[in-house]
């Protein structure tokens, strides 16, 4: 009956409240609509001014009986940027000067040529400008791409060398220079010189010649297909096979949603409990509900009860928003709906404790804010970021309050990753319980 | 029959000792002043009666029917509320069986039925303090206590605020209050408590106190009651 009229109470001093309505209405609306738009629409590429001074009659460049075509490599390589053509160096350092492009890449005249004599490195060159954050985005684009390039143009390259080994151990024709020539090879070499040593005495030192070329083409003939391997193995040094361990991993969208939903969930629970909360003090109707009318713990309660209900109303609004841009398995709404309960009252029981310290809305205010801001970024530290015995004591930190805790759990709801639901609710208990003992304590009239 | 005994009442917070070894008695429409400088102990010693604080040692008893209805010094009352709203939401709270014939009696006794809709956030302050004692009176308490009622009223608004309280007395209700205006505590109550540094200095009647310092003037008397005990 108490915990009724408190809270019926609470209700219709937040409906009375207009700035706080409109807030707590608009809030999900605006978060819902930009993560959606954030993660349902492609990243925009970054402008990068492009020279290519190779002449389009060179663009072809012959490699052994292999045509290579360097059109292919820009194709690649403009996936992973937005191409600003240029006419001359000059224009391209003056684009990325005055910030209408973050970088310029220059493709020199030379590169066909020092492709083609496969014996010296070929150069690109890129210019770069902006802040740190532009400059790292388009540096890694621009190096993950030529990475690519590199690896197609030794695949070819390698498949050029295959040819010429080929060539030397069975034979051929070889077409150089507009001319054809007819290649022994080493194994027919090694027959003919067995042959040859047939015909000759054992003991004559020509045999003993005869034989030792032999030998050697038999050397050759053997080791020599196995470097075909070598140059494979050179052209691609190491290949990805991925296997996840402990269960399903979440991807990174689908983890920001998580993220997103966890953080307004805390907001709005610390900070409508702790504020509710102070707000008794600033009224002084604290002491006269706790004279026996009200006893601390059931105030806490209803405060918390509050918070929380708000919170999950807020956050799965928000949700369902998001759901709108973003595939959602809508099967386990019930499991996001406990996810985000257990969330919100472990949360609400932080803004009590802190709604118990502060006497007024205002300092409650400050103080949510303060305590749950950092709490987000420690959470979301990955581990081997930071030296091991620090990682432990933000591990620890994250473990105390409720916001990691939270996150796994909605995480585990939405995206069904690990550590379970389970284990993440059962961690949200204690918080609940050791926040709650906390507020009761510290709460004085 | 007394309604409201207290015996050697004292409240300590850690090594300050608030209140000590307060005693006197409360019978049916008797008014209590409780006066003292500042820091005297007088808020204490009111919210012990009212339940909001544990005596840490004494003998408080309290009416066997009607209970306590406490008016704390600073208006508590929910501003975003109307009248109504605040009487209803605390006559729930009190448990009243019906409670909304109790805050229509309130609205009548304390004059504030025509603003009963209002916010109580854009009151004025003299009628915040109705809005006040009137929740203190919701659940019609053998006893009232009243923290300094008056504190910021202007004379007219003290002048309806003692009527509607001596109306109250004439029924029955027993009242004790504290106050820094001697003139009030003169003309309004039987019995005067005089506390100061938490030590109770004088119970009895406002009249005992003039005589015992051969001074008509009660206020004068007073100063000079506690100036002769070194406050």
């Amino acid at each position: 009956m108490a915990l009724r009229a408190l809270l019926v109470k609470d209700i219709r001093i937040l409906g009375r409240s207009p700035v706080l309505v409109v807030l707590l209405i608009a809030y999900p609306i605006a978060i819902a609509i930009l993560i959606g738009l954030a993660l349902s629409s492609s990243p925009a590429l970054p402008r990068v001014a492009f020279l290519n001074e190779i002449p389009p009659s060179q663009a072809t460049i012959q490699l052994g009986s292999e045509q290579i075509n360097t059109s292919r490599y820009e194709r690649e390589l403009f996936q992973a940027i937005q191409p600003v053509p240029v006419k001359t160096q000059a224009q391209a350092v003056a684009d990325v000067r005055d910030g209408s492009t973050i970088a310029a890449l220059i493709i020199p005249p030379t590169l066909p040529e020092e492709l083609a004599s496969a014996s010296e490195t070929a150069f690109v060159k890129v210019i770069y400008n902006g802040n740190a954050i532009n400059q790292s985005l388009v540096q890694s684009a621009i190096e993950s791409k030529l990475a690519q390039a590199n690896a197609l143009l030794a695949a070819q390259l390698s498949r050029v060398a295959d040819n010429y080994i080929d060539l030397l151990l069975s034979g051929g024709n070889l077409h150089f220079l507009g001319n054809t020539y007819d290649v022994l090879g080493l194994v027919r070499a090694r027959t003919i010189l067995a042959r040859v040593a047939a015909t000759l005495p054992a003991s004559s030192s020509q045999r003993r010649q005869v034989d030792s070329v032999a030998s050697f083409a038999q050397i050759a003939v053997s080791h020599l297909g196995g470097s075909k391997q070598v140059i494979g193995a050179v052209a691609a040094p190491i290949a990805v096979r991925q296997q996840v361990l402990s269960g399903r991993r979440t991807p990174l969208n689908d983890y920001a949603v998580a993220v997103a939903v966890a953080v307004s969930l805390m907001f709005v629970c610390i900070l409508l409990t702790s504020g509710m909360l102070a707000l008794e003090r600033e009224e002084n109707t604290l002491a006269r509900l706790r004279r026996g009318l009200v006893s601390a713990g059931m105030l806490l309660s209803e405060k918390a009860l509050l918070g929380a209900l708000v919170g999950v109303v807020v956050s799965f609004a928000m949700l369902c928003g998001i759901g709108l841009f973003v595939p959602l398995g809508w099967g386990r709404a019930g499991l996001w709906l406990l996810a985000m309960l257990a969330g919100g009252i472990a949360f609400a029981a932080l803004g009590a404790a802190m709604g118990s310290i502060v006497r007024e809305v205002r300092a409650a205010s400050l103080l949510a804010l303060l305590v749950s801001l950092p709490l987000v970024f420690l959470a979301l530290v990955p581990p081997g970021s930071v030296s091991g015995g620090l990682y432990d004591v933000i591990r620890v930190v994250s473990a105390v309050f409720p916001f990691k805790a939270s996150l796994e759990a909605l995480d585990a709801a939405i995206n069904r990753s690990q550590p379970s639901l389970l284990a993440a609710l059962a961690h949200l208990a204690a918080l609940i319980a050791g926040f709650g003992a906390l507020a009761r304590i510290v709460l004085r009239p | 029959m007394t309604q409201l005994e207290a015996r050697g009442l004292s409240k300590q917070f850690g090594e300050r000792v608030a209140v000590r070894g307060v005693s006197f008695r409360l019978d049916p429409g008797e008014v209590l002043a409780i006066i003292g400088p500042n820091g005297a102990g007088k808020t204490t010693l009111l919210s012990m009666l009212a339940g909001g604080l544990e005596p840490s040692s004494g003998e408080l008893r309290l009416p066997a029917t009607g209970g306590v209805g406490w008016v704390p010094q600073q208006t508590a009352v929910y501003s975003k509320l109307s009248v109504a709203e605040n009487l209803r939401l605390f006559a729930r709270l009190e448990g009243l069986a019906d409670a909304e014939a109790a805050v229509q009696a309130m609205l009548e006794q304390t004059g504030l039925r025509e603003r009963a809709g209002d916010e109580v956030g854009r009151l004025s302050g003299g009628n915040r303090q109705r809005v006040n004692i009137a929740i203190g009176l919701i659940a019609d308490p053998a006893v009232l206590l009243l923290d300094e009622p008056s504190a910021a009223l202007d004379p007219r608004q003290r002048a309806r605020l003692w009527e509607f309280i001596s109306a109250r007395v004439a029924a029955g209700t027993s009242v004790a209050f504290a106050t820094h205006d001697i003139a009030e505590a003169e003309r309004y109550a039987a019995q005067l408590l005089v506390l100061a540094d938490g030590d109770m200095l004088f119970a009895g009647p406002p009249r005992a106190l003039g005589a015992a310092e051969h001074e008509s003037d009660l206020e004068r008397a007073f100063v000079a009651f506690l100036a002769e005990r070194g406050h």
